[in-house]
């Protein structure tokens, strides 16, 4: 199954930082959306501080970066799955649409 | 993909907290593809709200980062949790997976609230594909928070009765697992659904 990584677990003084991280990112998401001269890199933005919180959660918080590989697989496969499957449904609604 | 066994197992009895480890993020690998279809039925029909009120005119950012900011705390209470299970502070356990199934209870109360007040500014799960949409996807949402502050509720129990202790702490490791996994796919409705729309 493969071993846990080895490094340094976090404490619960890690786990508090990264709450004060992930608050201030949520913070920079709902200012992003009052600042009406980022209009054009409003999604861009957005989507980029919802990737880094999402990864920070699963990275830290889920252990996944000090767990074994299999368990870190185990979601990939269901992470990568999913914009395929948003492709599929996407292209489908266009064959729909076209016929 | 084969599941071998680790080295502290022995043949024939294999670590069965390392099994339910394994099950559960399978599970949550399947569930991403669960939450992915909702999401992408939302964005296909997001536009469409044909005589319903759109996002913009219903949505209330300020209300919703605030319900964010209850779920993310709640996670940073459930990691504390496990982390006094693991050092067998099962006083302090019990205390962090309280305070995390209270902050379940104050989310899902903000998304019942909510959903009251979109109804009755028109937006009901028959209005349009949109309200459709946008409320299977959060209503599903909310029901697997409801679902983790049962296993929440129960595990605390459970630290009552002596079942955790031994090596069953993992139950509090499955437990966060899970409501990780519950918060990051608000990380993600937050942005995309509201957000967004706005």
């Amino acid at each position: 199954m493969g071993q846990a990584i080895d490094r340094p677990h976090p404490t619960p003084r890690d786990y508090v930082l990264i709450a004060v991280i992930l608050f201030a990112i949520t913070a920079a998401e709902v200012g992003v959306t009052y600042v009406d001269a980022l209009d054009s890199a409003r999604a861009p933005l957005l989507l980029t501080m919802s990737a880094a919180k999402f990864v920070i959660v699963v990275g830290w918080y889920m252990h996944l970066r000090f767990d074994r590989p299999v368990y870190r697989n185990l979601f990939l496969i269901g992470l990568i799955l999913t914009p395929i499957l948003f492709g599929a449904v996407l292209l489908s609604f266009g064959l729909l649409i076209g016929n | 993909m084969a599941v071998s066994m680790d080295h502290t197992e022995h043949a024939g009895h294999p670590d069965m907290s390392n099994v339910r480890k394994v099950a559960m993020w399978a599970f949550l690998g399947s569930e991403c593809l669960f939450f992915g279809t909702l999401i992408s039925t939302f964005l296909l029909y997001h536009n469409t709200t044909g005589d319903g009120p759109t996002a913009k005119e219903i949505f209330s950012v300020p209300f919703t980062s605030v319900s964010s900011f209850v779920l993310l705390m709640s996670s940073l209470t459930m990691v504390l949790a496990h982390h006094a299970a693991g050092r067998k502070d099962w006083r302090r356990m019990r205390v962090w997976l309280l305070a995390t199934a209270g902050l379940g209870l104050v989310f899902l109360s903000g998304q019942a609230y909510e959903f009251t007040s979109f109804v009755h500014e028109g937006l009901t799960v028959t209005t349009s594909p949109f309200g459709s949409a946008f409320f299977v996807l959060t209503g599903f949402h909310g029901g697997h928070v409801a679902i983790g502050v049962i296993m929440l509720l129960a595990t605390t129990l459970m630290s009552f009765t002596g079942r955790l202790r031994d090596g069953e702490g993992m139950n509090v490791e499955l437990v966060g697992l899970y409501w990780h996994f519950v918060d990051i796919v608000w990380i993600v409705i937050f942005t995309v659904v509201y957000l967004l729309q706005v």
